[in-house]
C-alpha cells in the first residue's frame, strides 16, 4: 500500500510541476463558467432550477472533455515511460508492477478529480453568488453529476492504460487514444442512432438497445445523469426516455465502474508479461 | 556454496535471436567483477535477468537468495541498480527525484543530502533534472544506486559521461563498498579503466561466456606475450642480436628502443641478458599484456573454434 501511495504522490507533483493541473482545472473552469452564464441565456433569469440547467450543460461538456483528458493523460502512462527510460530503473527497485500501474491511477485520477470539482464548483459557486435560488434536491444532482464525471474519467483513464500497457511505442498509444475518443464519444452513438432509424424498431428490441447503451461509458454516464433526476430530465428534453428506459441508475453506475476496473485489470495483466 | 548471485545455464532468447546463451557464473560476496563484450554481448541482457525485468527462457537465477524472474522484490532493497543510459523525469528537481527513489527503498529522505554531496550533486539539488548535464545526470544516477546501503550493485557502462576526476572518485565509492561486503558487477567499453579495479573478469561474446577469472589467471590462459621495451646505447643497437641473444620478434622503435613480444617461458631468459652486465641498456619497461590485448585475444579464439 505504501508504494502505492509513493508513485501516486509522484505522480501528482509531476503532474503540479508540468502544469497539467493547472491547465485542466482552467479549462474545466473556463467552460463551466461561459456555459453557465451563456446558457442561461435563453432561459432567462427568472428561470427556477437554474442549477438543473447546468448540470446538463455540463454533463455534456463532460462528456466530451474528460475522456479526452483521461486519455491524454493516460495513454504514455506505461510506454511513455518505457520509451523514456526511466521505467527500467523504477522496476529495478522494490516495486511490484501492479502497484505501479496503482499509484500511478491514483494519482492520474487525484489530478483529474481535483480539477474536475475545482473547475465545476467554480460555475456553481458563481452562480450561488449571483443569487440565484438553488434547493437542496439540485445541489445533491450536481453532486451526483461530478461524481459521475470523475468516475467516467477514471474509466477512460484505465482504457488509457490498458492501450499504453500494450503497445510498443508512444506514438501509436497516443494515436489509439484518439481513436478510442472518437469512437466512443461521436461515432458510437451517431451509428447507434443511424441502426434505429434503419430498423424502424422491428428486430432492436429494448433489451439490446439498453445492452448497447451499457456498452459504452460515455453512454452510461449521459443516461445516468441526464435521466437521474426529475428536474434535470425535465431540462435534458429526456424525460420521455426517462420514463421508458429500462435500466436504473444503479446499474449505469456498475457498468462505469465495470468500465473501470476491468480495463484496469486487464492494463495490470497486460503490464507485468511485458519485457523491457 | 552460495553467492550474492548464482546464474545457472541461464539462456535467453528474444524471437530468433539468442541473446544469452548456457552463460553460468557465481558472484561471491565483496568481490569487483567486470562484464566485459562488446555491444550487444548480452551484458545489459544479464542485468536486466538478474533484476527480473525479463525472464530467462532456460536455466535459472538466485539473486540474494530470491528469485527475480518469480516477481519476488523484496530482495531489491538490497541492490543498486545504474542502467546504461539513466533516464529521470526532467520535471522534478534532483532531490526530489532522490528522495522519491529513497521512499521506495525505504530509506530516510535524510540519506540524500550526503549521498548528493558525494556525487558532487549539492550545488544542482534544487535544479530540475531537465536542466542537467549528461554528466550530471549520470551522477545522479549513481546516488540513486547507493541509496540504502546495496549488497549488490549492477553498474551498468557507470563511467560513460564521467570527467576522469569524478571516474576517480567514482571508483574511490565502488571500493569503499565493495570493502564493506558489496558485491559489485561492472560492465565496460574502457578496459583498460577496469584493469585496476576488477578481481575478476567475465568476458561475454555474442551471448556466451568466453572467459571468466582473475587477470592473472587469464594471462596464463591466453599464453600472450610480455612486452620488453629495452632503451639501447648506440653502440648496443647495431649488433642487437649479439647481446640479446637469439631472439624471435623484436624490433626497433622510436630510434634507440628495442621492444621484444616474450612469450611467458623466455620472458626472465630475455631479462636476464638484458640486464646482464654489460649488455648497452639503459633503461627497461615490462609491459604484461592489457585487457584489451587478453579480450582480443579471447574473442579471436572463439571466433575461430567456431
Amino acid at each position: 500500500m505504501r508504494n502505492i501511495l509513493i508513485v501516486a504522490r509522484k505522480e501528482i507533483q509531476e503532474g503540479l510541476r508540468n502544469r497539467w493541473v493547472l491547465a485542466t482545472t482552467l479549462l474545466l473552469a473556463g467552460l463551466a463558467l461561459s456555459l453557465t452564464f451563456l446558457g442561461s441565456a435563453p432561459t432567462g433569469t427568472v428561470g427556477v432550477r437554474a442549477l438543473d440547467v447546468v448540470i446538463v450543460s455540463l454533463s455534456s461538456l463532460t462528456i466530451f472533455l474528460l475522456p479526452l483528458i483521461a486519455l491524454l493523460i493516460s495513454h504514455d502512462a506505461i510506454v511513455g515511460e518505457m520509451e523514456r527510460g526511466t521505467m527500467l530503473l523504477l522496476l529495478s527497485y522494490p516495486v511490484g508492477r501492479w502497484q505501479v500501474l496503482l499509484g500511478k491511477f491514483i494519482g492520474h485520477l487525484s489530478i483529474l478529480a481535483f480539477a474536475t470539482l475545482l473547475g465545476y464548483g467554480a460555475a456553481a459557486g458563481a452562480l450561488a453568488a449571483t443569487g440565484a435560488e438553488i434547493d437542496a434536491q439540485s445541489w445533491t444532482a450536481f453532486a451526483t453529476m461530478i461524481g459521475s464525471s470523475i468516475l467516467l474519467g477514471a474509466a477512460f483513464i484505465a482504457v488509457g492504460y490498458l492501450v499504453s500497457a500494450l503497445v510498443r511505442e508512444r506514438g501509436t498509444a497516443g494515436g489509439i487514444a484518439i481513436g478510442i475518443w472518437l469512437v466512443f464519444v461521436l461515432i458510437y452513438d451517431m451509428a447507434l442512432l443511424g441502426m434505429l432509424v434503419v430498423d424502424q424498431g422491428r428486430t432492436l428490441s429494448g433489451g439490446i438497445l439498453n445492452a448497447l447503451l451499457l456498452l459504452n461509458p460515455a453512454d452510461a454516464y449521459r443516461l445516468f445523469n441526464l435521466t437521474g433526476s426529475a428536474g434535470v430530465s425535465a431540462f435534458s428534453g429526456m424525460a420521455g426516455i426517462a420514463q421508458t428506459a429500462t435500466l436504473s441508475p444503479t446499474v449505469l453506475l456498475a457498468a462505469l465502474a465495470a468500465w473501470t476496473l476491468v480495463p484496469l485489470a486487464l492494463a495490470a495483466i497486460a503490464f507485468s508479461r511485458r519485457e523491457l | 556454496m552460495t553467492g550474492t548471485v548464482e546464474i545457472r545455464n541461464v539462456v535467453k532468447r528474444f524471437g530468433k535471436v539468442e541473446a544469452v546463451r548456457d552463460v553460468s557464473f557465481s558472484l561471491p560476496e565483496g568481490e569487483t567483477v567486470a562484464l566485459v563484450g562488446h555491444n550487444g554481448a548480452g551484458k545489459t541482457t544479464l542485468m536486466k535477468l538478474m533484476l527480473g525485468l525479463i525472464r530467462p527462457t532456460g536455466g535459472s537465477i538466485a539473486v540474494l537468495g530470491d528469485d527475480p524472474a518469480a516477481g519476488q522484490f523484496e530482495a531489491r532493497r538490497r541492490l543498486g541498480y545504474l542502467p546504461e543510459n539513466v533516464s529521470f523525469n526532467a520535471a522534478l528537481t534532483g532531490h526530489e527525484t532522490l528522495a522519491f527513489y529513497a521512499r521506495l527503498k525505504r530509506e530516510s529522505a535524510r540519506a540524500c543530502r550526503p549521498l548528493l554531496e558525494r556525487v558532487g550533486l549539492t550545488h544542482a539539488a534544487n535544479r530540475r533534472v531537465g536542466t542537467y548535464s549528461k554528466g550530471m545526470r549520470q551522477r545522479l544516477g549513481l546516488a540513486q544506486a547507493l541509496l540504502g546501503e546495496p549488497r549488490l550493485l549492477l553498474l551498468d557502462e557507470p563511467t560513460t559521461g564521467l570527467d576522469p576526476a569524478l571516474r576517480q572518485s567514482f571508483y574511490e565509492i565502488v571500493e569503499e563498498l565493495r570493502g564493506r561486503g558489496a558485491t559489485v558487477l561492472l560492465s565496460s567499453h574502457a578496459l583498460t579503466e577496469l584493469e585496476e579495479r576488477a578481481g575478476r573478469v567475465v568476458i561475454m561474446n555474442r551471448g556466451s561466456k568466453v572467459a571468466d577469472g582473475t587477470l592473472d589467471e587469464l594471462r596464463r590462459i591466453a599464453r600472450l606475450p610480455t612486452r620488453i621495451r629495452l632503451k639501447v646505447t648506440d653502440a648496443g643497437l647495431a649488433n642487437v642480436p649479439n647481446w640479446l641473444g637469439p631472439v624471435e620478434g623484436w624490433r626497433r622503435v622510436n630510434g634507440r628502443m628495442v621492444e621484444i613480444d616474450a612469450s611467458p617461458e623466455r620472458k626472465i631468459e630475455v631479462l636476464r641478458r638484458a640486464t646482464d652486465e654489460g649488455a648497452p641498456v639503459e633503461d627497461i619497461d615490462v609491459v604484461p599484456p592489457t585487457l584489451d590485448e587478453l579480450y582480443a585475444h579471447f574473442l579471436l579464439s572463439q571466433e575461430t573454434a567456431r
